[in-house]
């Protein structure tokens, strides 16, 4: 374990090297000047005269190669300083840090509600494999992955605030807020969990050990909960870094269609105006988070389950 | 993404060896006696035609404007009503399947190319080609795809073409690893050895020896993959940076709805079922196919 975590945290500085290196050449290729952008983005309808593009040019830091370039942004960037948005001016740091808790409440409502729906649903389905719960369960993960998010959202406003006036549709700061995009961002990852443990908890109950349970006498519920459930989970903390993808680019519309002012919404608002700061710092840190989401998950992936441990060991 | 179940998924895709024809055509008669693929080939093929005859269909265009007739009910005039503009719904539905159809075809096209030249050249050179690309990949492996291609759409500049180049540059990451797998497996086959040894040059190997093994994978990858780049191009649209209006695309047809969400819900329930069947078909089609293709799952057990 210990030769393990020193190998792959070794590794770490330069993945994040690269990470931040793929997000920088990406808005770099772009075609178009930021600085005519820029100028263009603080007095709309105007043709900027080349004297000012070329003043900003400077302003921006735009008239040295791009190596340095990108030297200044990753060393600033590590002390903290993601630079300044081009429509606001206001630094790309404080907005992600503030933009982050909305973001991190609704995930983690919604990754919740996915589990509380997928893991009994999973398992009641594996064990009466072709049964009531089974059928239904496998159509609702059907229609779940094919179902567009954005759709979803609409749908459910319409039945539970429009129709209804269960729940309020827009807006951040109460719970009943949270509820309907939670459900709306849940759907997908809820989907995915479903079959996932299904799928596993059909091959585990399947395994010589689960016998050898029943045959000691156990009673059933000990054999699937403690026997069978904790084997058939390791896919699940297996595909975080999937989930958290999904998770992450539901955020983006979900919180765009219920003006939830966390991160997703900052970033569509920065791409459509193409704030090339905002967006760069925003897939950075995405990228870092869903890293280091999947280090953890490894890690956890091999505390939980012995026979990972010894088979990299011997290597 | 644990390395693990990578290899897994490349091995199993290893399996799926070309049978005798026989046995194909047998193989298509299970396909479609299985009522989920039956259903799945008969939305794929609805959805195949409306788009490829739209133009010659008689139905209003899908562009006129017309004010005096703004949000019209259903009625057998305008099947499925008209929009805020006047423009009539049914038309601007079947001419958003052409559009669906031809940018999830184009980003498909682009995303595979890059795929196959990432795949095979990492897979049949090794080395540092090898260890270079893959490196790249395992990074671009921690961008979720959608937030990464928002990223490169917002770099491009609104619009749809822009849209299907970003997805179809951001798509391939997974499938070039997969393709690599499997030539890696096949290039170390006796066949290939004795090709080597006959004389056969590097192109001829590729061609006639390794890339039937890629066939049969990418066409499953390839179908269960339609889905995903219909809902990833239509959310883009939905979020203002693909197709623009006046175009009939489903996406930005529900971005075009939101705020007749009161008045008149079925413009957004409308694109929104459209995207849903178009998904739910390729899905299904994609599930059968692998089933069909890919010995494996057809054990008990496997989903």
């Amino acid at each position: 374990m210990g030769a393990y975590l020193v190998r792959r945290l070794a590794t770490l500085p330069l993945m994040l090297l690269g990470i931040s290196a793929v997000s920088f050449a990406l808005l770099n290729l772009a075609p178009g000047d930021p600085a005519e952008i820029v100028l263009r983005q603080r007095n709309p309808g105007q043709m900027p005269s080349p004297a000012a593009v070329s003043a900003m040019r400077v302003e921006l830091g735009l008239d040295t190669p791009l190596p340095a370039q990108y030297v200044r942004w990753i060393s600033r960037a590590l002390t903290g300083d993601m630079g300044r948005s081009y429509v606001t001016e206001r630094p790309v740091a404080a907005q992600l840090a503030r933009r982050t808790v909305p973001t991190l409440l609704l995930t983690a409502a919604a990754l919740g509600l996915a589990l509380l729906v997928a893991v009994p649903v999973g398992i009641l389905s594996a064990r009466r494999r072709g049964g009531v719960v089974d059928v239904i369960a496998r159509l609702a993960a059907l229609v779940g992955a094919a179902a567009p998010s954005y759709a979803l959202a609409f749908g459910l406003i319409i039945l539970f605030a429009v129709k209804l006036s269960w729940l309020p549709a827009l807006g951040y700061g109460s719970a009943a807020q949270a509820v309907l995009p939670a459900i709306a961002l849940s759907l997908a990852p809820m989907a995915q969990l479903m079959r996932l443990i299904r799928a596993s908890m059909l091959e585990v109950l399947g395994q010589d050990y689960i016998r050898t349970a029943r045959a000691k006498g156990l009673s059933e519920q000990t054999v699937v909960i403690w026997h069978a459930l904790r084997n058939a989970l390791l896919p699940a903390i297996g595909a975080t870094g999937v989930n958290l993808g999904y998770l992450l680019s539901g955020a983006v519309i979900v919180e765009t269609i219920f003006t939830w002012p966390g991160l997703g919404q900052l970033m569509v608002g920065a791409a459509l105006t193409r704030d090339y700061p905002v967006v760069q710092g925003f897939v950075t840190y995405i990228a870092v988070v869903v890293l280091l989401a999947n280090l953890a998950a490894d890690i956890a992936l091999r505390i939980a389950d012995p026979r990972l441990r010894y088979e990299r060991e011997e290597v | 993404m644990t390395s693990d179940s990578e290899f897994a998924r490349e091995r199993l895709l290893l399996t799926t060896a070309a049978g005798g024809s026989r046995r194909r055509h047998r193989q298509w008669n299970a396909l479609l006696r299985e009522p989920g693929t039956a259903l799945g080939l008969f939305l794929v093929m609805s959805l195949l035609l409306a788009g490829l005859l739209a133009p010659w269909l008689p139905l209003d265009d899908p562009t006129d404007i017309n004010l005096p007739e703004r949000l019209l009910s259903p009625s057998p005039e305008h099947l499925l009503g008209t929009d805020h503009l006047g423009r009539d719904t049914f038309s601007r539905i079947i001419h958003g399947a052409r559009m669906t159809l031809l940018a999830a075809a184009a980003t498909l096209v682009l995303s595979m190319t890059i795929a196959l030249t990432v795949g095979l050249l990492s897979g049949y050179h090794g080395g540092w080609p090898d260890t270079a690309l893959m490196g790249v990949v395992d990074l671009l492996l921690a961008f979720p795809s959608l937030i990464l291609a928002l990223a490169v759409a917002g770099a491009l500049g609104p619009g749809l073409f822009n849209v299907l180049l970003a997805a179809g540059a951001v798509w391939w990451v997974g499938h070039a690893r997969i393709i690599r797998g499997i030539t890696l497996g096949a290039r170390k086959m006796e066949y290939v050895t004795a090709a080597r040894a006959a004389g056969a040059g590097n192109l001829r190997i590729i061609l006639r020896h390794i890339a039937p093994n890629i066939l049969g994978p990418i066409i499953v990858i390839a179908s269960l993959d339609v889905g995903w780049i219909i809902l990833g191009i239509a959310g883009l649209s939905f979020l203002g940076l693909g197709a623009q209006p006046p175009t009939p695309e489903w996406g930005a047809m529900l971005n075009d709805a939101r705020p007749h969400l009161q008045t008149a819900p079925r413009l957004l329930l409308l694109p929104g079922a459209a995207i849903f069947v178009a998904v739910l078909g390729f899905n299904l089609l994609g599930d059968g196919l692998r089933d069909l293709l890919d010995p494996r799952t057809r054990r008990p057990g496997a989903d």
